[in-house]
């Protein structure tokens, strides 16, 4: 078995890889559709609903793309991936965009030879236990037995932490958030450890929500954004210029409703102007028309609008805005200026 | 030799590779050859010049960076700090753990079910057909997924054990079957234990002895001797009389709840638990059918023989028809070790950490070297299943027919 796996990774690896190296924006073009790497199934993030239609906040940063490239934001095949096949899958060429709550760190900017044009989520993991336990602190964890997805950052900053604090664990390794659910909610781990966003989603899919705490330690810094192959710069441009886009709307108030009106004629604001195209040839410097960032914005709406509608504290899994809110407002939210 | 430079020879002509049946059949091996390889170096080369561009190249100096992840089971000690070399390490063990322990069992279930299928007795072998076809005909991963499920959602939590839960421990309060796993005394060796050990030895070697001399005596008078208790007795006496005599050195440390979870004790894990059994009765369905077909091989006359002879059926079975069917049975099994060894693969299903969860799972995700990892993971998988197969090759040749 494990011979064929080489041979097959041998032989996507040679066949894939030719189609990669080449300008994913033609490809995407050609194709006419986006491939997404996304969640297996995270509510919130990247989930299908009752009818088999993908929503979610990660899944409004595919779809805005695919709007903003070719314009529908419903063009768009999600693939999803397990935290242990994504990187491989976006380097072989089977996705044109990971967007799967992966966090940008060093090597895999680097050494995965992977490009993080932006970051859509300011995050940190944490730990969530039963209630009934009585834990109040992860300090109080010695002995217990933690479920993790394995080739995730939280499995590394998990063993830190851990060994920096003296405390000894027993990890459980899972395979996706499903089974790692599946596991706690059997009482086979007392410690279900992800990004605190990810924790507030799965929790927010529980029976009961309420028996469930999740720990006020944040023990890494988890910057999690989409990543494209390295070395196609004009297509992470095309990602990272979306992404802003969407969160310069918020500042400047364009929304989903109003987006259309303020794009029909020139408005007072000439930065407003310039993001919707009204004034100015941006979208040509990306390979694109000048409608794209309107396109983007139609689709789910600004930052914050995808924000509400999919984990704010308005709906089940109730995330705050927290570090994610415009710098205007004290977050860390700041879209470039378009110019 | 005069005539032989006499006939007129053929002049050698390049039409002939082709027409000539002397070189046809060599003109056709060396282009098939010469296809075969540049099949090949296009494959390695298109791999190089394609990992180039994405800006990776191939090198295996990972290997010796901090592994930065824990492993739950490990045979030797790992932390996170040791490197991923001994990740592989601990890895390696495991799987080779539950592949040793897994064609043991696999082996003791499918001899007694492949004779159990052959049994006069209707219902036993309608059972054993009934449990061979469902094994063998349903993929391997749905067993190993229905055994993790049973041991994990029918088992109590460790808190049910607590006073007033619902779940107790069995035998005497020794063992604990939880959702993590069975938790279970473990010995603890102190000063004396190694006298005890030596004497269980030297009592194993003296049972081989013994028998023996049972056989010589048996073939010298006809005689035969009670060797089942014999051995039975030259097991445990001399053991439990050391023991004593020394003032009991090896001590039992019990598991006992605390904290989240039990603690001392020996804890085998629900995930090791799952893929042992699973990969054991998936492959004694198999050796079920390898054996009943070695013992169908024995011709019947052989027994009636034996029975003519007044020799009884347990007999007749242990001494005449298994060594007999031996011969059959082993090279199949053989390919059985193999495949049990390689099915272990499937280990990350159940989170179990064995060689392709932890060098070919983690430590590939967080290297992104997943060729060389593929490559190594490759490499270890042949030499196993070489040195398995060496190892019933030489077993295999001392059971086979001896030509004299």
């Amino acid at each position: 078995m494990t011979k064929t796996v080489f041979i097959g990774a041998l032989a996507v690896a040679g066949l894939t890889a030719g189609m990669a190296s080449a300008a994913t924006l033609d490809d995407v073009v050609a194709r006419g559709s986006l491939k997404c790497g996304s969640n297996e199934g995270l509510a919130g993030f990247a989930a299908p609903d009752a009818n088999g239609v993908w929503e979610g906040f990660d899944v409004a940063l595919c779809r805005a793309i695919a709007a903003a490239v070719l314009g529908d934001g419903q063009s768009v095949e999600f693939v999803p991936l397990t935290s242990q096949t994504r990187f491989t899958a976006l380097a072989a060429g089977e996705v044109d965009v990971l967007v799967r709550n992966s966090t940008w760190t060093f090597t895999r900017d680097t050494d995965l030879a992977l490009d993080f044009p932006g970051i859509n989520y300011y995050d940190g993991q944490g730990f969530m236990v039963p209630r009934a336990l009585g834990v109040t602190s992860a300090g109080e964890l010695d002995g217990a037995t933690v479920c993790i997805q394995t080739g995730t950052t939280t499995e590394l900053n998990l063993a830190d932490y851990f060994r920096a604090n003296g405390i000894s664990y027993e990890p459980v390794p899972v395979a996706t958030n499903a089974e790692g659910q599946q596991q706690y909610l059997a009482g086979a781990c007392d410690v279900y450890t992800t990004d605190v966003s990810g924790l507030a989603a799965t929790r927010a899919t529980f029976e009961a929500p309420g028996d469930h705490v999740i720990l006020p330690e944040v023990v890494s810094k988890e910057p999690l954004g989409p990543a494209v192959r390295h070395g196609d710069n004009n297509w992470g441009d095309i990602v990272r210029w979306t992404l802003h886009a969407l969160i310069a709307a918020e500042e400047y108030g364009v929304t989903m409703e109003n987006v259309a009106e303020l794009a029909a004629a020139p408005t007072d604001n000439p930065e407003v102007n310039r993001l919707l195209g009204t004034e100015g040839e941006l979208g040509a410097m990306i390979g694109l028309d000048n409608d794209w960032a309107v396109r983007a914005i139609a689709v789910a709406g600004n930052y914050g609008e995808i924000f509400e509608a999919n984990i704010g504290e308005s709906t089940s899994v109730g995330l705050a805005r927290g570090l994610n809110a415009q710098w205007t407002e004290g977050g860390l939210m700041y879209g470039g200026p378009f110019r | 030799m005069a005539d032989v430079a006499d006939q007129p020879r053929e002049k050698f002509r390049l039409g002939m590779l082709l027409y000539d049946v002397r070189y046809r059949s060599l003109t056709i091996q060396v282009v098939a050859a010469i296809l075969i390889m540049l099949l090949l170096v296009q494959l390695v080369d298109n791999t190089v010049t394609n990992l180039a561009a994405l800006g990776k190249d191939i090198r295996f100096n990972f290997l010796w960076s901090t592994a930065g992840y824990d492993i739950n089971q490990q045979l030797i000690p790992f932390t996170s700090q040791d490197t991923h070399a001994r990740a592989a390490y601990v890895g390696i063990l495991n799987t080779l753990l539950v592949a040793f322990l897994g064609c043991i069992l696999a082996t003791i279930i499918g001899v007694l079910a492949g004779v159990l299928r052959l049994s006069k007795n209707w219902l036993i072998a309608r059972v054993m057909t009934v449990y061979v076809e469902c094994m063998r005909n349903t993929p391997l991963l749905i067993w190993i997924l229905i055994v993790f499920a049973v041991m994990t959602e029918a088992t109590p939590q460790p808190s049910q054990f607590r006073e007033g839960g619902t779940a107790s421990m069995i035998l005497w309060d020794t063992v604990a079957i939880s959702n993590r796993g069975v938790f279970m005394p473990r010995p603890i060796w102190a000063d004396g234990s190694g006298i005890v050990m030596a004497i269980l030895g030297l009592s194993i070697i003296g049972i081989f002895v013994l028998r023996y001399v049972a056989r010589k005596r048996q073939e010298d008078t006809g005689q035969i001797l009670p060797v089942l208790p014999l051995s039975l007795a030259l097991l445990i006496v001399p053991v439990m009389a050391a023991f004593f005599l020394l003032g009991r050195p090896i001590t039992l440390d019990y598991p006992v709840l605390g904290g989240f979870n039990f603690q001392g004790g020996l804890q085998v894990r629900n995930s090791f638990i799952a893929l042992w059994l699973a990969l054991s009765l998936y492959t004694s369905a198999f050796i079920a059918e390898i054996v009943r077909s070695g013992i169908l091989a024995v011709s019947n006359g052989q027994t009636e023989a034996a029975f003519a002879l007044g020799i009884q059926p347990n007999r007749t079975m242990q001494l005449i028809i298994l060594p007999q069917a031996l011969r059959v049975i082993i090279p199949p099994l053989i390919s059985q070790y193999l495949n049990l060894t390689k099915n272990s693969s499937l280990a990350i299903a159940v989170g179990y950490m064995d060689v392709r969860s932890t060098l070919g799972g983690i430590t590939i995700n967080q290297t992104g070297r997943e060729l060389e990892g593929m490559l190594l993971l490759g490499i270890f998988y042949l030499i196993t299943s070489l040195i398995i197969s060496g190892l019933m090759n030489v077993y295999n040749s001392s059971v086979k027919l001896k030509e004299r």
